[in-house]
């Protein structure tokens, strides 16, 4: 078998690769969407400024502490996630109440607050910044060469996804999480804070995003607006997904990153409306979503 | 920045007060330039206040001559419809003489229909669209310092006679992309060289460009052309480098590329890169002197780009042409400062010498240039190494393909 | 499922009163000062920026029409704005119709567009319809940089404002401005009628409780639907207008940054209310005209009055004066 649809099969599989690694970002990014939502029933449209600030935090702790890549996969979804922290403190908090419409608004206008200071302090054009040292150079798998670095991505992304859903399903932690999901009142009155664990789950997946924006950093042009047109590709995910599952979330994004890979192929023109599409069919047919409940 | 402000005051007067009282304009003595550009958006970065700078160096060091110049700017902000209104508002009621710059082509044009209805002076530095002196040329607008098809030719004829005679494309799939795509491969051909394939990517929505590196390089093309802008190209050659093809030599062509846009790679990921310009700050002496003169000047440390060098030699040149013909002349008709200033040959620092064509294209030579390695690079801003030069006669499109209605034949 | 409740909190209930075309009589006068600034504004403001005024004023209140009375928050009405604009600015370019049915084909081509992505997205409401609505626009923006008709990044350039009704030329900004005048008093007296309608209570009961609504028996689907159409045509009549008045049609129209900015005026004058999307309008198009150099701050500015709007004045310019003076408006 050495053609699929007239593409030499290697060059096919090394495409699924690829499609695999932009479906970690994805799959990342619709993550922390669903487990924001999942216990603030708000749909974070800050998401994409956060996934920014991950990159940039990661830019200025090698430009202003001289704390390299290692340093920054650790601290930068710290800082960004701390930042996610005070905001939900001082603003997403006094929403809780009003309907979720509110929320929505709330975090796409703190979004477009930060883009504008962030393009005001570095410009639009980009910042540089390199690939580690040990990520460096690439493999050759005889059909392409893979870079390093993007080995890596897709492992470590699986790694983030897999301890966060071990984090909701298998600990007490996540156990108080699920049940306040269900029923808030009820786990406060067995003594639970709820209300720091709804701000403690805002940060966390604030740092997911951000985790995110440091893997994308070397890759990427680290500029203000980066996150905001991939957030956009990352709701029609949620909304395929349907945000029943945490699994599920994961695996639309992986899903969805191989479809759009494939597309690139045969299609490239329609390579980023291909989700919207899928969007549109899965919503006819399966309004909740596919892994929807309800 | 005292001159944006007394623009908000005078803006907002104009704006408050009654119909009539606002006609009073400003002295008869006084040139007014508007620069309109992008000082915030996703342009921002090449030309952006700098820009506005460099038209006011013009205009000190053209001094006094009889009459007071008076330089407004705005903002933009990549919005067309603020652009028009911003170019309406200064020529109905603030009495703008010239307008300036004005990038992103959508903008662009539409302020050359502007000017042309008003019949004031218009002289488009940023946008890269070759329309301004084809198929909508305009007899109000001079287009100063490049356009897509001076690129393409560029890039394209040089440097398959500098040994890349085969082609791949990453095209971004909208018109520029196209436009771009199309100019190129008629020079690659036409110099001898081939065209291997090509993708065409959804604008904007593609951040990861992978899977076309991988198409690219299976395609075993010598050189891959960067038919897009911005971000996108920026983001092609990270990846590029990144799956290591510039270091198994393959060359990277980016079609339309600015000095500052290096300057955001940084030299390990730009190194080898193939672009054109028409001006770069270390030429000869002359350039050179010229960016120690006004380098002092400029916001963050940069040099004089093709883009804001471009605003310095259209303002100047504009000015020498007011001051030819009289300034009640001039402030009478933008045609016929644009036809005085096609009569004389366009003389500066940073060009050195060119000439306006009857469709408004400005004439200068075209420099391919190639990005240089850490290694090479000596001093900040010692970003790039001359290849091929392609002479004034040839950098353009012939005058006759064009399609301007102002050409008679 | 928990988040798939409806905006019922999101407009505060309102009564509707009895006048003259539904018009309360706080309603009445406010509408005269409206009509009175219409006629007077020209004499003292640049027609140009009245104008583009009025087209947003217009668009924001074809928007609060889905949020304000249905509680569909629709974050991709650019899409149609922006394609009414090419629409109206094509057929009045290339196949030169005249203003008033160049707006008319405009408003019809992405009313069309609004029945197809209303039946889609209305299958869900809250923040589903939002990211649903948010993404099919998103499509229709490939759609617009791709399409050869469109001009890709250039737009369509030197629409002719042409003359209304073949006969009245409207290349003055003076004669212009009466057109867009009289389109704008047109589609805002339509969308109070709506409101006002039979069919219009029944968009308010949908809203106030779904349910119930169905247990009625009405099919609260095609309510939605209907509505969806009629804002979308709406935003489509201001999107055609606005690019006659420019001559010019481009991508920031479809892009979704326009959609917040319709949202943005529509919060800022109050949602639900039937002079608060005017109001807004003209508060953020005034902002951003005569904020134009503060560069990037505009965003930031932009962003504070959301947070502000949604943290401490979620009734808006409008529905606070209204609450003041213990009125509608």
């Amino acid at each position: 078998m050495d053609e699929i649809f007239g593409i030499p099969a290697p060059l096919l599989f090394g495409q699924l690769l690829l499609g695999l690694i932009n479906g970690a970002f994805y799959a990342m990014l619709s993550l922390g969407l669903a487990v924001i939502f999942g216990l603030l029933n708000i749909i974070n449209f800050t998401h994409g400024a956060q996934f920014m600030m991950g990159a940039f935090a990661a830019w200025m702790l090698l430009e202003w502490a001289g704390l390299g890549y290692w340093w920054a996969l650790l601290l930068a979804p710290i800082i960004v996630g701390a930042t996610g922290v005070i905001t939900e403190r001082l603003m997403i908090r006094r929403l809780y109440k009003l309907d979720h419409l509110y929320g929505l608004l709330l975090t796409f206008g703190i979004g477009l607050i930060i883009e504008g200071i962030f393009r005001n302090e570095f410009g639009s054009s980009g910042l540089p910044y390199r690939i580690p040292p040990q990520l460096q150079g690439s493999w050759d798998l005889g059909f392409m060469f893979l870079p390093i670095y993007r080995g890596w991505v897709v492992i470590f992304a699986l790694f983030a996804c897999l301890a966060t859903w071990l984090v909701i399903e298998k600990t007490r932690l996540g156990a108080y999480l699920r049940a306040a999901t269900e029923n808030a009142t009820l786990v406060q009155a067995f003594g639970v804070n709820v209300p720091r664990m709804i701000t403690l789950t805002y940060g966390a997946g604030v740092g997911l995003a951000a985790l995110a924006g440091v893997l994308a950093a070397p890759i990427y042009s680290v500029n203000p607006q980066m996150g905001s047109n991939l957030i956009i590709v990352v709701f029609a995910v949620v909304v395929i997904g349907g945000m029943g599952s945490i699994l599920g979330s994961v695996l639309t994004g992986f899903g969805l990153g191989i479809v759009e890979g494939l597309t690139k192929v045969f299609w490239p023109e329609a390579s980023a409306t291909v989700i919207f599409v899928i969007m549109a069919i899965v919503l006819l047919a399966r309004p909740a979503g596919l892994f929807g409940r309800g | 920045m005292m001159h944006r402000r007394t623009l908000l005051a005078a803006g907002t007067a104009a704006a408050v007060m009654p119909a009539p009282l606002s006609r009073a304009r400003a002295q008869a003595n006084t040139i007014k330039i508007g620069v309109l550009n992008d000082q915030s958006g996703n342009y921002s970065y090449i030309a952006g206040l700098n820009g506005v700078i460099m038209a006011q160096v013009a205009a000190q060091e053209f001094g006094n001559r009889g009459f007071n110049v008076e330089i407004l700017s705005a903002d933009h902000q990549n919005k067309p419809d603020v652009g028009a209104n911003i170019a309406r508002q200064w020529l109905d009621r603030d009495g703008v003489d010239m307008i300036l710059d004005v990038p992103t082509s959508s903008i662009g044009l539409a302020v050359n229909g502007i000017c042309r209805e008003k019949n004031k002076a218009y002289i488009n530095v940023g946008s890269a669209t070759a329309d301004l002196t084809g198929s909508q040329c305009s007899p109000n607008t001079a287009h100063w310092v490049y356009d897509t098809y001076m690129l393409a030719k560029s890039t394209g004829g040089a440097m398959v006679r500098a040994g890349g005679d085969s082609w791949f494309f990453i095209t971004a799939d909208y018109a520029f992309g196209h436009a771009l795509e199309r100019d190129t491969t008629t020079f690659v051909r036409a110099a001898g060289g081939r065209v291997m394939g090509g993708v065409r990517y959804p604008f904007p929505a593609t951040t990861d460009f992978s899977s076309f590196i991988v198409q690219a390089q299976a395609s075993r093309a010598k050189v891959i052309g960067l038919a897009n802008a911005g971000q996108d190209t920026t983001n092609c050659i990270k990846q590029i480098a990144e799956f290591g093809l510039t270091r198994r030599g393959t060359k990277v062509a980016a079609l339309l590329m600015f000095i500052a846009d290096v300057h955001a790679l940084g030299l390990d990921v730009a190194q080898g890169l193939v672009m054109t310009e028409s001006f770069y700050w270390d030429m000869n002496d002359r350039t050179r002197t010229f960016t120690q003169r006004v380098r002092p000047r400029l916001n963050n440390g940069q040099v004089p780009n093709m883009v804001t060098a471009g605003n310095y030699s259209g303002t100047l040149h504009y000015l020498k042409a007011v001051a030819d013909m009289g300034v009640a002349a001039a402030k009478a008709s933008g045609v016929d400062v644009i036809n005085r200033m096609k009569a004389m040959p366009t003389e500066d620092d940073a060009f050195g010498t060119g000439t306006i064509r009857p469709d408004g294209r400005r004439i200068i030579p075209s420099f391919l240039f190639e990005v240089k390695s850490p290694a090479e690079s000596r001093a900040p801003w010692d970003y790039l190494k001359l290849l091929q030069t392609t002479p004034a006669e040839e950098a353009f499109r012939p005058l006759a393909e064009g399609g301007c209605s102002l050409v008679r034949s | 499922m928990a988040s798939e409740t409806t905006a019922d909190a999101i407009v505060p209930a309102a009564r509707d009163g009895r006048g003259i075309w539904g018009f309360t009589r706080p309603q009445l006068v406010a509408l005269l000062v409206l009509a009175a600034m219409l006629v007077a504004g020209p004499y003292f403001l640049y027609p140009v920026f009245l104008m583009k005024l009025l087209c947003f004023a217009l668009f924001a209140c074809a928007f609060n029409l889905l949020i304000g009375y249905v509680g569909l928050l629709s974050f991709g009405h650019a899409a149609y704005f922006g394609m009414g604009g090419y629409i109206a600015g094509h057929v009045a370019k290339v196949w030169g119709f005249t203003p008033e049915v160049a707006v008319l084909a405009g408003a019809v081509v992405a009313g069309l567009q609004g029945w197809v992505f209303g039946w889609i997205a209305i299958r869900r409401a809250g923040i589903y319809f939002a990211m649903i609505t948010l993404a099919l626009a998103q499509m229709i923006y490939f759609f617009c940089v791709q399409a050869p008709f469109t001009g890709g990044e250039d737009g369509i350039q030197a629409i002719p404002r042409g003359s209304f009704l073949g006969s009245m030329g409207l290349s003055s900004d003076w004669s212009m401005y009466w057109f867009v005048a009289g389109i704008f008093m047109i589609g805002f007296l339509l969308i109070h009628r709506i409101i006002h309608s039979p069919y219009g209570q029944v968009l308010k009961a949908i809203r106030e409780n779904e349910p119930r609504a169905i247990s009625l028996g009405y099919r609260t689907e095609d309510y939605k639907l209907v509505a969806f159409i009629l804002s979308a045509t709406l935003a489509g009549v201001a999107g055609g207008t606005k690019a006659l008045v420019f001559g010019i049609a481009t991508l920031t129209d479809v892009h979704w940054a326009m959609s917040g900015e319709v949202v943005l005026m529509t919060l800022v004058g109050g949602l639900g209310t039937v002079f608060g999307p005017v109001v807004g309008a003209a508060v953020i198009v005034t902002m951003q005209n005569y904020l134009a150099e503060m560069g990037a701050w505009v965003t930031v500015i932009q962003g504070g009055i959301f947070v502000a709007c949604v943290l401490a004045f979620r009734r808006g310019i409008v529905g606070e004066i209204a609450n003041l003076l213990r009125v509608r408006l």
